[in-house]
């Protein structure tokens, strides 16, 4: 049987949660492999949830936000998101785990289509790259 | 030890059609802390939520999921249920596994099936360490922003204020009116636009709950529902109240530019009136366009007003105003003809918009209501007018239909034959959508009463040929090329968002659709609201829709923010971020990511401080703070790293 990643997704309440949302009203189907964790800002995503993600057998993480510049709901926390993920990914990188399995997106409440369309996307992308081999090392 | 139990829904076949309830039923009750699991076919109806209500007390259970539609829908439903049960509402949440589940894998009903156990175990673990919270009150200001003039902002306005409630209807330009004020005739009635237009205008001036604050822009919206605080700047527009509107300054004034309210077809001086039945009735001065505001430059209009009511060193105002609701009433604009290529790119004088047509038409228009065409005066015989300009054109310009555009196309073709009695008109169009009360009836009338030709096709080119304008299209039903040499050609043009929407609407936080319309918060059921509480939408700002449907929408929103005005008090969301003082290091971190100012610093303890009031709960500082001593209530770390763990399970 071929390699289904497994990913978890942050998705902001305003933006993108309400994004996967019309995605299902729409029926646009995508792959079932990111299960999704609803946070009221992409700005709440602590670093260390996606570190704890990967350590927890994640073989990919996704965070989902609004827009960039002022779509935010609360002003400017999707910046916030971007500037840690930037620097997460640099330190990814030093822990031997490929930056393209974090992910973010900039998903509005109307965009359903892009929503179902990244998921895609980022599946096919970590699929590609394969499992993440920390899950055996986990102390 | 949490005593958890699970509702899964089926929503009739919406869920169970795909995902395998028995089977998440059989899997979740292996799940630690989960007492007792069950499904139901509508865990929303009455008997679902009865269900629910005995469950808690049968099992004492002390935590709830229910696993069904999107927290969006239901959330409230079920949370009311739980207190109803005796069990705080937060202790209640939903599990998505319908929008983000079956509705989205109806292929793969295996992994839709696990991949709501997986969602459902992911809801557990946060309402497993989820608080018992109460609500906080707040008290509301009693007060109403209406943002936009024309007939959604007027309507809005006066049912608030009607309701007794003090509202500041904000509009940008120097008058209120909008799009209508310009309008000849109204569909299918044919109603003088203006005539029922201006008592309520005037109703708007003399109403004494409603402060009206023309030339202005909302620039600044802080706050949240109930307690909104706005930023209004005023323009200076160099003439006080005292101004009689007697025009002796327009008359002396010596610069001439065109007139905006009749689309640029008749012209204007510096200092203006923007209409006769302008509301207020006073003068602006533009001074873009104006010589200088200094009796040394010009001052012409100065010297003659008797009234003493110009005022060269008139300021900008910043006003700050507290409001309790917001309706954000910002309008449409036509697609702009020079855009299109393939009519021009708006060069021809004798091809127009229908904003323009109606300005030809009206009695108070450029021409005095003489319709005459505007490259040489003369009578046009034949017109030609093209529907679905732009508009159902997803490939060159916009998707959708602009729905307006085959009535008031009708509209002008009746009106032109009774201007014109020995001319031709010629429609252009895809399909006729007429679906309004008396519509259909309307463009019958047109097309058999006053024998207007109806060509059914598309047209691909308008150019010059002497003096006469020549439509190249096709007819589809004959299949036969069609070649038109019209004296005037009518765009029935596509409506877009007014240009300021999307600035409003990033000021104020809400979405719009990917064609910058303002969204709803439910294309059925929330027509009128948006996704931020407190924030309401009305009029062709939201799409493109005629006047009764405006003024329906508009009474609709006005209804919902009165909702809000009338409330003894309102509740903020308890979930908000607290501080573990002890845990606090004072690195002030916190501080500056807050949007909101939330939080403070207190030199006298060396820590912060989080005013719950002022807290969105967004949880930035959460993720940002190094101690740890920040925690976001009911959505701590540890709730955070159980979930993604459960998410992996």
């Amino acid at each position: 049987m071929s390699f289904e990643p497994k990913i978890v997704a942050f998705l902001c309440n305003w933006c993108a949660y309400s994004g996967a949302d019309l995605a299902g009203v729409s029926r646009l189907s995508y792959p079932p492999n990111m299960v999704p964790i609803r946070v009221m800002c992409s700005g709440r995503v602590d670093p260390q949830f996606v570190l704890e993600a990967f350590r927890s057998g994640a073989d990919g993480v996704f965070i989902g936000g609004c827009h960039t510049p002022s779509d935010c709901h609360y002003v400017a926390g999707n910046f916030k998101a971007f500037k840690r993920v930037v620097v997460l990914k640099k330190m990814l990188e030093q822990l031997g785990i490929e930056p393209e399995r974090l992910r973010i997106e900039w998903v509005s409440a109307s965009e359903g289509r892009k929503f179902a369309e990244v998921t895609a996307d980022f599946v096919d992308t970590v699929r590609k790259l394969g499992p993440l081999g920390l899950e055996k090392g986990k102390s | 030890m949490a005593r958890i139990g699970v509702f899964v829904c089926h929503c009739g076949i919406n869920i169970a059609g795909v995902v395998d309830v028995d089977a998440v039923v059989r899997e979740i009750s292996k799940y630690p802390d989960v007492v007792h699991a069950e499904h139901y076919k509508y865990m929303c109806s009455d008997p679902g939520q009865n269900l629910l209500v005995n469950a808690i007390k049968e099992h004492r259970l002390d935590g709830v999921v229910v696993a069904a539609c999107s927290p969006n829908m239901h959330e409230n439903t079920f949370r009311n249920a739980c207190e109803r049960a005796g069990l705080n509402r937060y202790r209640c949440e939903m599990a998505n596994i319908r929008e983000q589940s079956s509705w989205v894998h109806a292929e793969a009903p295996e992994q839709a099936t696990a991949k709501a156990v997986q969602i459902i175990q992911v809801v557990v673990e946060k309402v497993k360490l989820n608080a018992q919270l109460k609500e906080t009150g707040v008290p509301i200001t009693r007060r109403c922003l209406v943002i936009g003039g024309g007939i959604a902002g007027i309507q809005a306005a006066l049912d608030v204020a009607d309701a007794g409630y003090e509202v500041i209807l904000v509009e940008k330009s120097p008058s209120i009116g909008g799009h209508m004020a310009q309008l000849s005739e109204t569909f299918p009635t044919l109603d003088c636009s203006q005539c029922i237009l201006t008592p309520k205008m005037v109703a708007v001036a003399r109403h004494p709950n409603i402060k009206l604050m023309t030339y202005s822009e909302v620039v600044d919206v802080r706050g949240y529902v109930g307690n909104f605080k706005v930023k209004i700047h005023q323009h200076p527009r160099y003439v006080t109240k005292d101004c009689n509107i007697c025009g002796k300054c327009e008359e002396v004034c010596p610069v001439i530019v065109p007139n905006e309210f009749d689309r640029n077809l008749s012209p204007r001086k510096a200092i203006y009136l923007p209409f006769p039945q302008a509301v207020p009735a006073r003068y602006t001065i533009d001074t873009n366009h104006c010589l200088g505001l200094n009796p040394l430059v010009c001052g012409k209009c100065r010297e003659v007003c008797e009234a003493k009511a110009i005022d060269y060193d008139m300021q900008a105002e910043d006003i700050e105003v507290e409001v309790g609701s917001i309706i954000v009433a910002t309008g449409y604009e036509l697609f702009p003809k020079e855009k299109i290529g393939e009519y021009g790119y708006g060069v021809y004088p004798d091809v127009i918009d229908g904003l323009e047509f109606e300005r030809l038409l009206s009695a108070s228009g450029p021409t005095g209501g003489q319709l005459i065409r505007p490259s040489d005066g003369k009578v046009p015989k034949v017109v030609a007018f093209l529907q679905c300009t732009a508009s159902r054109d997803p490939e060159s310009y916009l998707p959708y239909c602009s729905k307006i555009c085959c009535m008031y196309t009708a509209k002008h073709a009746m009106l032109y034959k009774h201007h014109v009695h020995d001319g031709n008109a010629y429609v252009f169009y895809i399909d006729i959508r007429a679906g309004g009360k008396d519509y259909e009836e309307f463009v019958r009338r047109v097309m058999e009463e006053e024998r207007i030709t109806y060509v059914r096709g598309k047209v691909s080119k308008v150019f010059r040929r002497g003096d006469k304008m020549v439509v190249w299209g096709a007819d589809t039903l004959t299949g036969e090329f069609v070649e038109l040499e019209a004296d005037l050609v009518v765009l029935a043009s596509g409506i877009v968002p007014s240009p300021d929407t999307k600035k409003v609407a990033n000021i104020l936080k809400i979405p719009v659709d990917e064609n910058s319309f303002l969204k709803e918060a439910h294309p059925k059921l929330r027509p009128v609201e948006t996704l931020t509480q407190g924030i309401y939408i009305c009029g062709a700002a939201h799409g493109p829709k005629d006047i009764p449907e405006t003024v329906a929408q508009a009474s609709g929103a006005a209804s919902k923010a009165i909702s809000i005005l009338s409330g003894k008090e309102l509740y903020h969301e308890p979930t908000t971020a607290e501080v573990n003082t002890d845990a606090c290091s004072g690195c002030r971190v916190c501080v500056n990511l807050c949007p909101f100012s939330a939080i403070s610093f207190n030199e006298r303890t060396h820590t912060v401080e989080v005013n719950e009031i002022l807290c969105e709960g967004c949880g930035t500082c959460v993720a940002a703070c190094p101690t740890g001593a920040l925690k976001l209530r009911n959505m701590t770390d540890t709730q955070i790293y159980n979930m993604i763990r459960a998410a992996l399970s």
